[in-house]
């Protein structure tokens, strides 16, 4: 069953020095409160895996706690570049960062085939394009019915798999709903994971095409209100469109990023 | 009756006009969205709009300013996984047009969103990557590609294939085994560019009011082939303009 504990103590239970860590969240329900947590506690030579780094990645990145990125798409979205992770790669600032370079389509099928249980995935992907030649975990793989070739990706299975849900139940049982990405295949496929939430409630009612995670399949939940921001939680919170925009401005310098991690993450205590 | 816009908007209302009404698209953040969702507005109010965050049939009042933005969940037929989202409806050729566009195309219409410069391990410069490109492109029935036309843009060859036009060249997409037809059409600043039938090579077939195909030449990094019949596209009227400018405002707006 899942242990309801505070963030600092989810995190330090979880999350260890040379990890291979997912936090997922498509857009919606980013878990940044868990990452900067992480931040806080110092965490180094973490592999970070996530389709789509967005901000928490460039942020985690940036201060250091990084040295390999498994990923599809390394944008602010709407926005630009991630400049700390433009940084690591074009200049190896703060560290050199190895890259694990996917597709969209084979990151999602890369965490099926890790709920399944399955040691890789089988899809109709990257066939003719440059990927192949620089990313060793994509194969060519023949069907043996049809003979047909098709693209092989290994499952992902990480130590641990972070998410941010809309609430849980005082037994543990995790609900969430809105865009609900690759979260509940990122959290099967893992070792260990930790939920944090905006709420926990006596009883979860449903909620149009939810998605429950049982308090048996997790390992902690920690309650984090407002844990998704700038991202945004569906039912309690719009995204900040406007921050993600002024991150340009604050990351594109070394030195006002680290100005600002230090006034808004480092030296603040966490919620929970 | 005319009126003044820009190179850009007249760029986004000829993209859209690329979607027919009852079109099932997969739309790309960015110039496509905004493109798709003025057609939504103008002549094709029952085109279905899927993002890679998994909305299905998303309908959103305000241009969103990421493919996950909490109105495209609210507006949709229906909210899906991105495993399923990928798995169920893309890869088995279920829609119609994908919708992308680019940091470098080529000849061929190979697209580039991945690195900048020849060495994959120290680029010159590190663009976003891949995201749902490359099996869009290779999955969708057809892709419509929208970019501005420059020499940075517009290049003899892509410093990486993140996404599949047509390789290089005649027959290429059926060796991969890519199912879906290819890029039918590639909208710019300058004009419209339309694969040759039996060469593959992007052709231009229209250049926008004010253009040139010496301005289209200049802005292109090989000898770009023209067609006998150049004809001009047709300026902005002014509804698609106004819904256009509306859109535009709303941007990221919640």
């Amino acid at each position: 069953m899942a242990e309801i504990v505070s963030l600092t103590d989810g995190v330090a239970g979880v999350v260890h020095d040379g990890d291979t860590l997912v936090m997922e969240g498509f857009t919606h329900l980013i878990p940044f409160a868990a990452g900067h947590e992480i931040i806080r506690q110092g965490r180094r030579d973490l592999t970070l895996v996530r389709m789509t780094p967005d901000l928490i990645y460039d942020q985690l990145i940036g201060m250091g706690c990084a040295t390999k990125l498994v990923f599809s798409w390394g944008g602010n979205p709407g926005v630009g570049s991630l400049h700390r992770f433009r940084d690591a790669v074009e200049n190896a600032w703060p560290l050199p960062l190895e890259l694990e370079e996917h597709s969209h389509a084979g990151m999602a099928n890369r965490y099926l085939a890790g709920a399944s249980g399955l040691p890789f995935a089988v899809l109709r992907g990257y066939v003719g394009t440059d990927l192949p030649a620089h990313t060793d975990t994509i194969k060519p793989i023949t069907c043996p019915f049809t003979g047909e070739v098709l693209t092989a990706v290994p499952a992902l299975a990480p130590d641990v798999t972070i998410i941010h849900a809309q609430r849980a139940d005082r037994n543990g049982n995790v609900q969430m709903w809105g865009i609900v990405g690759v979260q509940k295949e990122a959290v099967l496929a893992a070792k260990r994971s930790l939920i944090t939430v905006e709420e926990i409630v006596d009883s979860l009612d449903p909620r149009p095409q939810d998605v429950i995670l049982p308090s048996f399949a997790t390992t902690y939940i920690a309650l984090a209100p407002g844990g998704a921001h700038p991202s945004y939680a569906q039912g309690y919170s719009y995204r900040d469109n406007a921050f993600y925009t002024e991150w340009d401005g604050i990351s594109r310098e070394r030195e006002t990023f680290l100005r600002w991690m230090d006034e808004h993450v480092v030296r603040r205590a966490p919620a929970a | 009756m005319t009126e003044e816009y820009s190179a850009d908007e007249m760029m986004t209302v000829a993209a859209a006009r690329q979607l027919h009404n009852g079109t099932v698209c997969f739309v790309g953040i960015g110039l496509p969205s905004t493109a798709a969702n003025l057609a939504r507005f103008t002549h094709a109010p029952d085109v279905v709009l899927i993002y890679e965050s998994g909305t299905i049939g998303a309908k959103p009042e305000r241009l969103p300013l990421s493919i996950g933005d909490g109105m495209l969940a609210d507006t949709a037929d229906t909210v899906v996984s991105v495993p399923e989202v990928f798995n169920y409806w893309l890869q088995p050729g279920r829609i119609d047009v994908g919708f992308l566009s680019a940091a470098q195309i080529d000849r061929y219409a190979n697209i580039n969103t991945t690195v900048i410069g020849s060495d994959y391990r120290h680029p010159a410069v590190r663009l976003p990557g891949a995201g749902g490109a490359p099996e869009i492109a290779a999955s969708c029935r057809e892709g419509v590609v929208v970019v501005r036309q420059t020499l940075r843009t517009f290049v003899d060859r892509v410093d990486f294939v993140t996404s599949v036009g047509f390789g290089q060249g005649p027959g290429d997409r059926q060796r991969l085994g890519l199912r879906g037809a290819g890029p039918r059409v590639v909208i710019t600043n300058l004009g419209v560019l339309t694969p040759h039938p039996d060469t593959c090579e992007l052709t231009l077939v229209s250049v926008h009011p004010g253009a040139t195909f010496e301005q289209a030449q200049a802005a292109t990094g090989w000898p770009l082939a023209v067609s006998p019949e150049l004809s001009t596209t047709d300026p902005p009227s002014p509804e698609e303009l106004s819904v256009l400018r509306r859109l535009e405002a709303s941007k990221g707006a919640t």
